[in-house]
């Protein structure tokens, strides 16, 4: 903002604290900042508009996606098929359509149960501290130091590919970075004196981390669930494409993108590809502009 | 008395923009700084006493900005209007550090930990001088030793951490101290450290105003501390300057009624455990929902109707005693007839 | 007073000592003696006040002996109404027990209630443990002790950033109270409000004291403070005792040299009252290297050989009144004659 910008703003708000018209607002400060981020609203309605066509896919589709039509085979885009058909004539607008179904889920459901399972760990364990918390924060950082799709890609060969497989993989490698931040904001909460006073009545551990511990760390853990579901929904997409992911069978935005291995598809048909790469990235983005704005909500040193 | 005259803030006005909202912090506050003397700016949280100093240095926030007065250096070569200075303009620069420096509670966040307490002194004193490194460390070493920082070559070395609080706060008053600053301004400089302390840091700040000549602003909550160090005092409530004068003035015949009050809600040392304390009504009023008139009025033993309509103004008796009270001479009154009775 | 006293807590060469930890193995390389073999003992009813800088194990004393830090050794010995016992040696279950006892009213009123949680909310928990089931007991509950605290009972369905820093406070004392203790440990309970506010949180300790009986261990670095509440002061330095006496004939007749220069250190609001600084050099040692010897005596005017080598005791000297002056000084003796 530009001082004289600023310098403006300033006199607005004089004029009308003068004239009685501002009352402090009930609205929160963290709410009426995220309405103010501009990023974020374009994020939110980006992936709201996202959401709803593939949740309700059958509405804006005549197709299956998995339909085969063999007379139609690498169409370019027409009336009929918006965004033309792949190589063995599926509608490509359909397949994203579906797609975005199992990737969204598969992004989200991740996050969240890796969410479950590092925030319960890092929870009690960074209050209690000791060797419990030694112990977790030890086999985390064995998690950490893998190379995680090396890893992934290990599981999968082992365990075999499924959707419910792919999960579970993403869940195991991904809950060490939620449990190291959920540990690291009980760490400062647990030094607060209204902690001690709970202590001071013995009130039992597992009550004072997860009832009157845990809501104070909300915020930090709600961004980085965001910002942990684009990295799944890409990691999804970049097994996928490995052939590593969802059994191809199933249409998901990196299956979909799979086919680009074909050169030929890639130099010839760009509208095989080029719109899923789109879905992605905008999705992934969108999603990244809610969570930033979250964060920046929350974060008080920050104008507003 | 009047050449020593060495800055003066006149009916200065500042407002605070955050959470958009208003919050006018300082509602005109006038006083003069003199060479060689110290003035106290007393006052609880919130009542615009660190306002005014970061005015006075240009270190206000970006979200808020002097809405009207003027503070006048008096300097050598003629006044300069410190309001009018762009805030981080080479002027505005120079005049930190070289005529009026300032000093912090809290001296561990005031001192950058990565770096050794000498580093920073150098750092400051080449931007002000044209010394080389080795003649800056020197100097260093020599404003240490001038600050009773024991060992200086050896410290000067040294990191913020390895410094004990008393020592950082001599560090960061040997800082202040070496571009020779006509004024000194300290917010709650011992706030943040105990007593025996605090005590060594006033022996070397009173040494400095004598054997210096400079003016000191010392910002206090302690009014223990205004009567160890003040020559004038200030008390401020809710941005406005309520009474100001010399300390035997304010402390032995306080004559606004929450000077009064104040006095009266501070247990004395010496005074034992019987002593009265009279606890001030209410609390401080929200700075969003300030009383129409005297800010102290809701609290006020003594208020009546004139005190909601509009703020009293500055009245003057004894040469420089000011209260800013509708009932003051009511109140003076009173107090003498106390004492008759007695 | 002194023969026939009834005491509530006898503590007795108390010591707790942290770790220092250092490298990548978390070896102990040292321990910060933050309480370093204090007796003392508080008795039913009276204000206790615990006074010292920074860094003397005053807090650490406190938590210590409601057990929010377990003591190294010794012992802390609470009158029960079956008898003595330790709470040093108690376990878990035992403590439960005991803690409707102890109660413990902090410094900084900005993080000492949960921002989450209503009032209601932070006071649910504590009370449910101590029995009150039926929330509607809870809140009638809740009510009567937000009045104690000259509150409106309505304030317990909001949350804490509606309240200043004096009416947390106060809800802190209130939280205190709910499990109806005997003995508070108020740590620095007044040092962060303003002084202003601090006058009605010091009457209203007060009233509560007469109202309900109770013992306080009142922490401060503040000697006006403690001087205003406490009948006895004990100051504290380096984690020992180096004085204690009943409040007046602390302040009349003072005995160690250090408590000597506190008093000296201390601005008074007072013109009338000017008085000589005893200067005291340098820094109050680190606590784990603590001088051998006197501990104070790097930094004392009086320091004789024998203070280097030798740990005076708190020993008791008998006044003009009945009460004891406790002092840990070698040289009490002359001091006492020499103020006499």
């Amino acid at each position: 903002m530009g001082t004289r910008a600023l310098q403006k703003k300033m006199d607005q708000i004089l004029y009308r604290e003068q004239h009685g018209l501002l009352k402090s607002s009930n609205k929160s400060r963290a709410l009426r900042k995220i309405l103010a981020n501009k990023l974020a609203i374009i994020g939110l309605v980006l992936f709201v508009a996202i959401t709803i066509l593939c949740v309700f896919a059958p509405l804006f589709t005549p197709y299956q996606p998995n339909s085969i039509d063999l007379r139609n085979r690498l169409a370019p885009p027409t009336f009929g098929h918006l965004l033309g058909t792949d190589q063995i004539g599926r509608d490509i607008w359909t397949r994203i359509l579906f797609g975005g179904r199992i990737s969204i889920f598969v992004g989200l459901g991740s996050a969240l149960g890796a969410a479950l399972i590092g925030v319960s760990l890092g929870t009690y364990a960074g209050y209690r501290g000791g060797l419990l918390d030694a112990t977790v924060m030890k086999i985390s950082e064995i998690m950490m130091s893998f190379p995680q799709i090396i890893l992934v890609s290990i599981l999968v060969t082992i365990v075999g590919q499924n959707l419910w497989n792919l999960m579970y993989i993403f869940i195991l490698t991904g809950w060490s970075s939620m449990y190291r931040m959920a540990r690291s904001q009980m760490l400062s909460i647990r030094e607060q004196e209204y902690i001690q006073a709970l202590r001071a009545f013995g009130i039992s551990k597992a009550i004072i981390a997860f009832k009157h511990m845990l809501p104070n760390a909300i915020g930090p853990i709600f961004v980085n669930i965001t910002l942990s579901t684009a990295m799944f929904i890409l990691q999804e997409a970049a097994l996928s494409f490995l052939g590593l992911g969802v059994p191809l069978d199933q249409p998901t935005w990196g299956n979909i993108l799979n086919v680009a291995q074909d050169l030929t598809i890639l130099r010839e048909s760009w509208w095989v590809w080029l719109p899923v790469g789109v879905a992605i990235t905008v999705f992934v983005l969108a999603i990244n502009f809610i969570g930033d704005g979250l964060r920046d909500a929350a974060d008080p040193t920050l104008i507003g | 008395m009047r050449d020593d005259l060495i800055l003066q803030v006149k009916d200065l006005s500042v407002n605070f923009y955050t959470n958009q909202r208003c919050n006018m912090a300082l509602r005109g506050v006038s006083f003069d700084l003199r060479k060689g003397r110290t003035l106290c700016i007393v006052g609880e949280s919130g009542c615009g006493k660190s306002v005014t100093a970061n005015a006075i240095m240009q270190l206000l926030p970006d979200l808020s900005r002097i809405e009207s007065g003027n503070i006048t250096f008096k300097g050598q070569d003629g006044d300069i209007q410190i309001e009018k200075l762009p805030k981080n303009g080479k002027q505005m620069r120079k005049l930190r550090g070289e005529v009026m420096a300032m000093i912090f509670q809290d001296p561990m966040t005031a001192l950058n930990p990565v770096f050794t307490v000498g580093f920073q002194m150098n750092e400051m004193i080449q931007a002000h001088t044209d010394l080389r490194k080795k003649a800056a460390t020197e100097k260093s070493i020599g404003l240490l030793t001038d600050m009773g920082v024991p060992l200086p070559e050896q410290r000067v070395h040294e990191y913020p951490h390895q410094f004990s609080g008393g020592m950082r706060q001599r560090a960061m008053i040997a800082m202040a101290m070496a571009c020779a600053p006509e004024i000194l301004i300290a917010d709650e400089p011992t706030t943040a450290l105990d007593v025996t302390i605090q005590a060594q840091i006033f022996e070397l700040m009173l040494e400095l105003k004598e054997t210096e000549h400079m003016a000191i602003l010392l910002i206090t909550h302690d009014m223990g501390v205004v009567a160890e160090m003040a020559d004038d005092v200030a008390v401020m409530y809710m941005g406005n300057m309520v009474e100001s004068g010399t300390v035997q003035q304010i402390l032995n015949s306080p004559s606004h009624p929450y000077t009064i009050a104040l006095l009266q809600s501070i247990p004395v040392l010496g005074h034992g455990k019987n002593q009265n304390l009279e606890p001030i009504r209410g609390m401080t009023p929200d700075p969003y929902h300030r009383p129409p008139g005297c800010q102290f009025a809701p609290r006020c033993d003594f208020a009546t109707d004139i005190c909601a309509s509009r703020l009293p103004d500055e009245s003057v008796f004894d040469t420089n005693h000011m209260v800013r009270c509708f009932h003051y001479e009511e109140i003076k009154r009173n107090k003498e007839i106390q004492h008759g009775k007695k | 007073m002194e023969k026939n006293k009834d005491i509530l807590v006898r503590i007795s060469n108390l010591r707790t000592y942290f770790p220092v930890k250092k490298g990548v193995f978390r070896r102990t390389v040292g321990q910060v003696k933050a309480v370093d073999g204090v007796d003392l003992e508080i008795i039913r009813g009276e204000t206790l006040g615990v006074v010292g800088e920074s860094g003397c194990g005053k807090t650490t004393l406190g938590k210590s002996i409601i057990q929010l830090c377990k003591p190294t050794s010794g012992k802390v010995l609470y009158a029960f109404p079956d008898g003595e016992k330790d709470l040093a040696a108690m376990n878990d279950k035992a403590l439960d027990v005991a803690r409707k006892r102890l109660q413990i009213v902090f410094q900084d009123p900005y993080s000492s209630l949960n921002p989450a949680f209503t009032i209601f909310g932070s006071f649910s928990d504590p009370l449910k443990k101590f029995g009150i089931k039926s929330r509607t007991d809870r809140e009638a509950a809740v009510g009567r002790l937000l009045e104690a605290v000259n509150l409106p009972k309505d304030y317990m369905t909001r949350y804490p950033n509606e309240f200043s820093g004096g009416q947390r406070q106060r809800i802190g004392i209130a939280r205190a109270l709910s499990v109806d203790p005997e003995l508070i440990v108020c740590d620095e309970a007044v040092s962060a409000l303003d002084v202003s506010i601090r006058a009605q949180v010091l009457k209203l300790f007060k009233e509560l004291q007469a109202e309900r009986g109770l013992t306080y261990l009142f922490i401060t670095h503040d000697l006006s403070v403690v001087e205003y509440i406490s009948d006895r002061i004990a100051v504290m330095y380096l984690g020992k005792v180096v004085e204690l006496a009943e409040t007046q004939e602390l302040f009349r007749n003072t005995v160690h040299p250090y408590t000597k220069a506190l008093l000296s250190a201390i601005p008074i609001a007072d013109l009338a009252q000017k008085k000589k600084r005893i200067p005291l050099q340098g820094d109050v040692p680190s606590p784990v290297n603590p001088p051998a010897g006197c501990p104070f005596h790097p930094r004392c005017t009086y320091c004789q050989p024998i203070c280097r080598t030798e740990v005076p005791k708190l020993t008791a000297y008998p006044t003009g009144g009945t009460a004891e002056h406790h002092v840990a000084c070698h040289f009490a003796l002359d001091f006492l004659g020499g103020t006499r």
